[in-house]
Parts: structure tokens; sequence; C-alpha cells
């Protein structure tokens, strides 16, 4: 089946010669133009958008009707009288939130189609959002659809999950590694738990899916913490990560303890920015832009200048991406994941030969954690650092002491309301060390079990106050193996707070490498989004 | 003698007003200072000793004085022209090696009986600082008959010198005045055990405030404000646990105290005020915008003591009444009640703190006093200069060696 359109090229590694065209970076609420040395610089171009599924709602049916592992299809683990929890994802996924009708929703309409059916009363939905913020009643309405939110929320059966709830959470077990498993009552005590995902990078879904979404920082603090980050190479890829290890003792406590789940894993295509529109030239090769594109990114760039900061961002945040679904498989976890790993593979996987001196990457303005809010720096740090080092598979795209070069504007601007704890990470965490270990140590638990923080988190719309600490962990592999990281374009000060060099300009910043690398270092620019993974050998 | 004097002047005054608000300690230039040759002070009594300036420190209050932002309330309190200087190591004629404790109280004012305050030992609360048998003058550095320690010579009292040990080099003395004042500032703090304590602002007084309230209390936390990098050091160095910007001490004093915040803005996670929050807040800047953050960030009942000399501000004092905050100031010291119900002069109290917490590394940088504009500018600008004191340094004056032999 197919959209129609002509067959997707894969990803691709362009060496930079004099002939290239200025490759675009992404620079938070805007772009630069960067003309990268020839002769020692290559790009690495994601792949074009795979085709999505014709029919989406007959490949949800038909998978839930065909489960993969040792699982019975959907509708014969539904009776009546059973207790029914339906958990999804979060605000977090996708980058960019997609267009109408989002992929959950089609998921839970049929999933609760089938409840109902099967005579299924008891059934209550949950946003998995573990430490994350809460969503708001707009994006619970986007994610699950008005038909959802109406029939659920208003008699409290769809909710956020309340991971600091004492009565809401029980621990489930340990796994031999000691690791407790924290979970949700109200799914532990279900007769079955269906996990709706979607898995825009490999990081996510599998058993991380229930033992991190449903679980809080008495389970959460065994797994994202520095010593699993330094041995996660990397997160994205699981076979080589302690963080999806610890989930998945996790996940065999959870079973163990009698927890049914039917997972249901989803992934998408690259058409972050549209194959037509005001966006589409983002998702093309620069020297393949039409002068209708030439004109449409001129345009944007001027439009963008005269716009303050927050018009800019409320402009960015109103995208909507027009994701396809590029498959839909569910049943047991583990099968269900290994499939869904080779289809984000088969999106994202880019051939890359050796390793680079320096490694570039334009940073976008959104990140999983700042959707309808700022990209505070902390956030950029993760962004990089975390998330866009991590993409690889294999080695590391930059050597080690090598030197990353992120672009950013990396305003000093905290969201009062979604990151308080950002704020005082920033302003104290940081002022005294930028060692993630030490941070671990000294730092931690007070924000942790700071009751202010617990209080906003599960009355407002507060990350909890333990989550910059998770992010700043995040990046603890990459700060760990490069020798320098800079930022082109930033708040200086900010930039320093964090401990990386600041630098006006791509030029200076490469100029500056060279103390770190020797003259005339090996450059690879990672030009992400659209979302590509380095398989590199 | 050699002497910076400061003068009544008003068209100077008001050109040294201008002068400092363009730039910090601009005022020296254009205003009412000027080297001058003068005559050594002749004692005012029998009691009466001359002393030959080692060492003579820049105070924030010979600042603001110098800069035309001192409040009118000391006009009375002044006796012109006098020689600035009351932060004083030198030595006596016969060559003992002293500290000054300027406050000009009833006994150097050969004023019997004493007031309440001086016959208490609190020598700074004087009942009777414009009568006796001096002029004007709250201490030794702004009375006419005295002259100050920015001099080759002044006259003191017996009773207001301390002999020093042989152990405390002159930096080190030199910093046991402000000491003093900070020791005097955190007993009166009457810091509980396991108390979360504020200090605003990591000048001099701020970070002797530190320094003291390691010394003398039991604080679970101190918390410092401070806008420098190296006020950031000295004040983690000398106790605080957590040194933050002027901007960030509601967030981190809200969180060292673990209560919750209020916010103004509407915003959940602003934190505008606390609704708990610190034991105790010492106030060392005493600018409308320090006070108010100390306001917002007192636990109801807490204390906040003033340490930094304020002038005129302009204050919501709404809180203040709402949650019974205690707003005491700290001027100087005395004799001093310790916790444990003993009483100790607070110069001896401090000197012992300057030898313990090292506090003579201060000092950043001396000055001859012909180059006493370089001096001031250096003083008023200290933070961003990346110094903490400033002092004159008399030692290497020709006049001083002469004054020593005794010849005319």
């Amino acid at each position: 089946m197919s959209n129609g359109h002509l067959a997707p090229r894969p990803g691709f590694v362009l060496d930079v010669d004099r002939t290239s065209p200025p490759i675009v970076f992404h620079h938070g609420e805007g772009f630069r133009l960067e003309k990268l040395p020839a002769d020692r610089s290559r790009v690495i171009y994601p792949a074009e958008p795979l085709e999505g599924l014709a029919d989406p709602d007959g490949a949800i049916q038909h998978a839930l009707h065909n489960p993969l592992g040792d699982s019975e299809p959907l509708p014969a683990l539904l009776r009546p009288g059973m207790k029914l929890t339906i958990a999804f994802d979060d605000i977090s996924l996708p980058l960019p939130p997609m267009r109408r009708p989002d992929i959950r929703q089609r998921i839970i309409e049929t999933v609760l189609d089938q409840a109902a059916e099967a005579g299924v009363d008891d059934v209550h939905l949950i946003a998995a959002l573990a430490i994350h913020r809460r969503m708001t009643e707009d994006e619970l309405r986007h994610a699950v659809g008005d038909r959802v939110y109406d029939a659920f929320a208003p008699s409290g059966r769809l909710y956020n999950h309340d991971a600091e709830d004492p009565d809401g959470m029980v621990v489930l077990g340990q796994t031999p590694h000691g690791e407790d498993v924290q979970f949700s009552r109200r799914a532990a005590e279900s007769d079955l738990v269906v996990y709706v995902n979607i898995n825009l990078v490999s990081m996510d879904g599998g058993h991380k899916s229930t033992a991190t979404g449903l679980s809080g920082y008495t389970g959460l603090r065994h797994h994202h913490n520095v010593h699993t980050m330094h041995n996660s190479k990397s997160f994205m890829d699981r076979e080589n990560s302690a963080l999806h290890a610890s989930n998945w003792r996790m996940g065999k406590v959870i079973r163990d303890a009698g927890v049914k789940i039917f997972q249901i894993e989803t992934t998408v295509n690259n058409n972050t920015f549209g194959r037509e529109g005001p966006m589409a030239m983002l998702q093309k090769r620069e020297w393949e832009w039409s002068a209708k594109d030439r004109a449409a990114f001129l345009g944007m760039q001027q439009g963008l200048k005269l716009l303050p900061t927050s018009a800019k961002r409320k402009a960015f945040s109103s995208w909507l991406a027009p994701y396809e679904l590029t498959s839909v498989q569910a049943g047991e976890v583990e099968a269900v994941h290994e499939v869904t790993t080779a289809n984000v593979y088969r999106q994202h996987l880019v051939p890359v030969e050796g390793q680079t001196d320096v490694l570039t990457m334009g940073l976008p303005y959104i990140c999983p954690y700042n959707v309808n809010s700022i990209m505070n720096p902390i956030l950029v740090m993760c962004l990089g650092l975390g998330y866009f080092f991590n993409l690889y598979r294999g080695r590391p795209l930059v050597r080690e002491g090598g030197v990353v070069i992120m672009g950013h504007p990396t305003p000093w601007e905290f969201h009062p309301v979604h990151h308080p704890s950002y704020i005082d990470f920033f302003e104290q965490v940081l002022a005294d060390t930028t060692d993630p270990a030490e941070i671990e140590k000294k730092w931690e638990k007070q924000f942790a079990e700071d009751e202010w923080y617990i209080h906003l988190y599960r009355t407002s719309y507060a990350y909890h106050g333990v989550h910059p600490f998770y992010m700043w962990y995040w990046g603890a592999h990459a700060m760990q193996h490069v020798g320098r990281v800079m930022i082109v374009g930033g708040d200086t000060a900010a930039v320093r707070r964090m401990g990386f060099q600041p630098a006006s300009t791509l030029q200076d910043a490469l100029e500056m490498a060279t103390d770190v690398v020797g003259p005339q270092p090996t450059i690879t620019h990672l030009k992400n989004p659209p979302i590509l993974m380095a398989d590199v050998t | 003698m050699k002497a910076l004097q400061f003068r009544r002047n008003l068209p100077r005054y008001a050109a040294a007003r201008l002068a400092g608000s363009l730039t910090p300690g601009g005022g020296a230039g254009v205003g009412p200072l000027r080297l001058a040759d003068l005559e050594p002070p002749a004692p005012p009594g029998p009691d009466w000793v001359r002393v030959l300036p080692r060492l003579s420190g820049i105070c924030g209050s010979d600042l603001a004085t110098i800069d035309g932002r001192s409040a009118r309330y000391f006009e009375p309190l002044v006796s012109f022209p006098f020689v600035p200087g009351h932060e004083v190591v030198g030595d006596r004629e016969d060559g003992t090696r002293v500290v000054l404790e300027p406050v000009l109280g009833c006994v150097s004012r050969n004023l019997a009986p004493t007031c309440r305050s001086c016959a208490d030992g609190r020598l700074g609360n004087c009942e009777h600082t414009t009568f006796g048998d001096l002029e004007p003058g709250i201490q030794t550095g702004s009375c006419h008959d005295t002259g100050g320690g920015w001099a080759t010579a002044f006259s003191a009292h017996s009773s207001q010198l301390h002999p020093v040990d042989d152990a405390l080099d002159d930096e080190a003395a030199v910093m046991v005045e402000p000491t003093a004042c900070a020791v005097h500032a955190a007993l009166l703090a009457d810091i509980p055990d396991d108390a979360v304590v504020t200090v605003l602002g990591s000048g001099t007084l701020g970070l002797l405030t530190i320094a003291a309230a390691r010394a003398f209390a039991a604080p679970r936390t101190i918390v410092a404000t401070a806008k420098y990098p190296t006020q950031r050091r000295l004040a983690a160095e000398l106790g605080a646990d957590l040194v933050v910007g002027p901007g960030e001490v509601r967030r981190a004093v809200r969180r060292a105290a673990g209560t919750r915040a209020v916010s103004t803005s509407g915003d959940d996670g602003a934190v505008d005020r606390l609704s708990g929050g610190a034991d105790v807040v010492v106030d060392c800047v005493g600018s409308s915008a320090s006070l108010t953050d100390a306001l917002a960030v007192t636990r109801p009942r807490g204390r906040i003591v003033l340490v930094g000399m304020p002038g005129s501000v302009s204050l919501e004092l709404t809180p203040l009444w709402h949650r019974e905050v205690e707003l005491v100031g700290a001027y100087t010291y005395g004799t001093e009640t310790l916790p444990d119900g003993t009483t100790a002069r607070t110069f001896d109290l401090a000197t012992g703190l300057v030898q313990e917490a090292g506090l003579g590394r201060l000092v950043s940088a001396t000055y001859p006093l012909s180059r006493y504009r370089e001096a001031l500018e250096h003083a008023a600008a200290a933070g961003p200069r990346g110094a903490v004191k400033v002092a004159f340094d008399l030692r290497g004056e020709k006049e001083r060696e002469r004054l020593m032999e005794g010849t005319p």
C-alpha cells in the first residue's frame, strides 16, 4: 500500500567540497546558514520520509487482532467485570506534536470500542508521564481526541499519572540488582494494562513504557542516574544501554507481580515539516531546493528577524507535524518492541564510516520537555549532549576527546510554571559544580524531596523537582567523552554557567576547537531534525 | 602631619554627590576631601595619647561620606573639619602596636557618671555622643578634636586602644574593627541552633558576618548573596553553604528553608515571597532592594538584622506587620553576652576570629595617602575589581618617621 510518493531515499553522508551550498542549521526559533570547510567536512542527512500506511485504522485493527509474542488478541483479553487501564505516552511524544488525529487517539478509540463490545466498563486512561509535568486539558484532548476526553475526563477516569500520590503508588518488588520497582497502583491492580506508544526514537517503548512511565522517583532513581548514563552507549541502542537493561529487569518484576500488559507500539516517518508547505524545505537537501524553497526560506528568515522571541516561540509551537504512521504492532512487550525497533531503524539509521574530531549540531526549538514552553539552557544541553549525541549505534560520532559544537540561542530564560526546579538547579547547583556525579551526590535528594516542588508537580504543571537532574545526567556520557563543548550564538553567561564555551559564530567555534583537537580537524554535521541515527563503524 | 581632611563645603559636597553618582568613589576628586598638611591634633585630655597609624581601612560609611550619600541624620553627630579613618592599626608613641576601638563614649568624653549604655559596656549605644569634653563625633574619624586614621597621626583615649599580639600582622589587625561589627551583628541576631541564616551582600561586612555567624552560632545553612566571583569564593570559604546572585536569593532561601512560595504574578512556580523562610536575615547592604528581599525571605517571627548603613529607603512594611518580623539595627560593638551567658569585649572576640579565620587575607590593596583618589575609587569598586578591603598604608610615610622620632 502506498500514498503515491516516489520511493524515499535513505540517509546520506555528504562530503563537503567547494561547490557544496551552505547548510541550514536549526538554531532555536530560527535558522543559520553555515558554510563548512571543504574537503574535511561531511554532513549526515536523514532519510526521506518512509511511506505512511495507507490505512492506519485498518493496520491498528490488524495489530490488535494479530498480536506478537506470547499474547492473545486484544478482544480475547477483554471480559465483563474486568479492570482495564489504558496508559499512553505524554506530551513529550511525538516532536513536534502531530496533526490530528493523533495516533494515540486512533488506537485508544479502537481499544475502547473493543472494550465496549466486550462489556468492560471499569476503564481508566492514564497519561503515563512519570515525573514530567501534567498535561493540560487541551493537550489531553489533542492526544486522545475530544470524544474520548469528554467520555472519561469529567468522571475522573482520564487523568495524569501522579507519581507522588502516596495512595496511588505501590512498590511491586525489587530486581535482582536491588532496584525498587515502583508502579501505579491502578495499573498494578488492573486485570489488563494496555500501553499506547509513539516510538519516535529507538529509546522509546519496550519495558521502559510502563517501568518508567508509570513509576516515580523511588523507581526512576535506579536507572536515571549518572552511572547508568555512563554505561549506556548509547541509550538509543537498547542492546548497549544500561538504562534499558534496568527497565527490562523491572519489566520482569512487573510481569512476575502478575501485571498483564498488552503493548501497542507505533512508528512514524520523517515527515516532520511536510512535503509541501512553508517548512517543507527543511526536509530537503539544500542543493535540491527549488526557487520556491529558497524564496520561502528567505521570507521565513526575514519574518523571524522582525518577531520578538515570544512571538517566534508561539509561531513555532503552533507547528503540527504531518507525521504518518509507518508501523503498528501489538502484543507481548519484548516481541513487539523488537519489531518496533527495526521499524524505527528503517527510518533513522544512516551508515557512517569513522568518527570525527568535531561534531556540529544545530539545535531546533523543541525537545521532549518544552512542548508549549521555553527551551531553557538545561534543555539545550540535554537536547544536544543527551539526545543528539546519543543518536548513534556502534561508536559516538565524535572521537573521544573531540569537540561538540551546538548552535542555539540558549537564553537564560525559564518557564516558571513548567520548570521551577530548573531555575533553582541553574542558579544554585550549576553555580556550585557542573560535574554530574558530584551534583547527583550532593544535590539530588534535596531537590527530589522538596515539598514545594512536589506540590507544584501534583497540583500545577511543573516538572518534578528532580527532573533537571535527570536532564543533566542525560548529557553525562557526552560530557565524559568529549574534550570540549561549545555553543554558538548562545547567551554567554548561560553558556558559561553550564561549563561550556560560548562562540559568536561557527567559524569562531571551529577556530577555538583547534586548541583541543589540533589544526585542520575533521568535521561532521548531524543534520537533525528530521531525525537520523548514525550507525558508526 | 599629612592628613586627608573633610571640610564643610556645601558646593563641593553637591559636586561629590554628583560625581559619586556617576562613578563610585568619584567624590574624592571634587568633594570636600583634601590632602592637607596639618598640625597633629592636641590631646584633648590627660588620658589621651598620640597614635601613628600603620594601616587605616576604607569603610563603606567613609565612601558614603566621600560621595555625598551620607544621611543628614549624621550632621549633628560630627564636627567639621574632620579626618576620616576609624579602622586603624597603629603605634603608640611608646612603640606599642595597637588597634583602635573608635567609638567615642562617655569615658573618652570625660563624662561621669556615664550613660546607661556605656555603664553596661555597650559603647556603640552611647547616649552622649555630642556632649562632654569633645566636639560631636560618634567615632574617631568623625570628630574634629581627635583627628582620624587617614593621617600620619591622631589622638586616642587610652581606653580606645587594644594592644596587638605579634602573631597578628598589620593586615590582620586592621580587620579587627570591621570584624567586631560583624561579631556584634551575628550575636545580636541571636541565631538559633540549626537555623537558616541569610546574609545579604558579600562586601567586607557581609563576608565577616558569614565568618562570625559560623564562629559564634550553629546555623544549619547560611545562604549568602554575592555579585562578583571573588566575593562568591570568599563567602563559600568563610562558611556560606549556598552563594547566589542577589536576584536569586528568594528561590535559594525557599529551598534552603524547605518552605513554599507565594506568587504575586499568578504563575505557579514564581517565587515572589516565601510562605515561611529564613530564621534570621542579616542585611549587609541596607538598600530598599535588600530590605525588600529581607522581608520577602524572613519567616514569621524571624529577625532581620540591619548591618549595612541604610540612609533613606522606600519599603513596603506590610510583611513586617503581618508576619511579626523583627527588624533590628546592628551598629558597632562593645560588650557581648555569649550564648553560654558569659560576657566578652567584642574586640577580643573579633581579634580571635581574625586570627582563626585568617581574615587578614581580605585586605586586597593598600595605597599611600598621596594616592587617595585611586584608593577611594578602588574601594568603591572593590567588588567588580575583585577586591574586598582597601586600606591606606602609612608605614612608608616619611612624616610618620619624623613623628615617631618626636622631631618637629
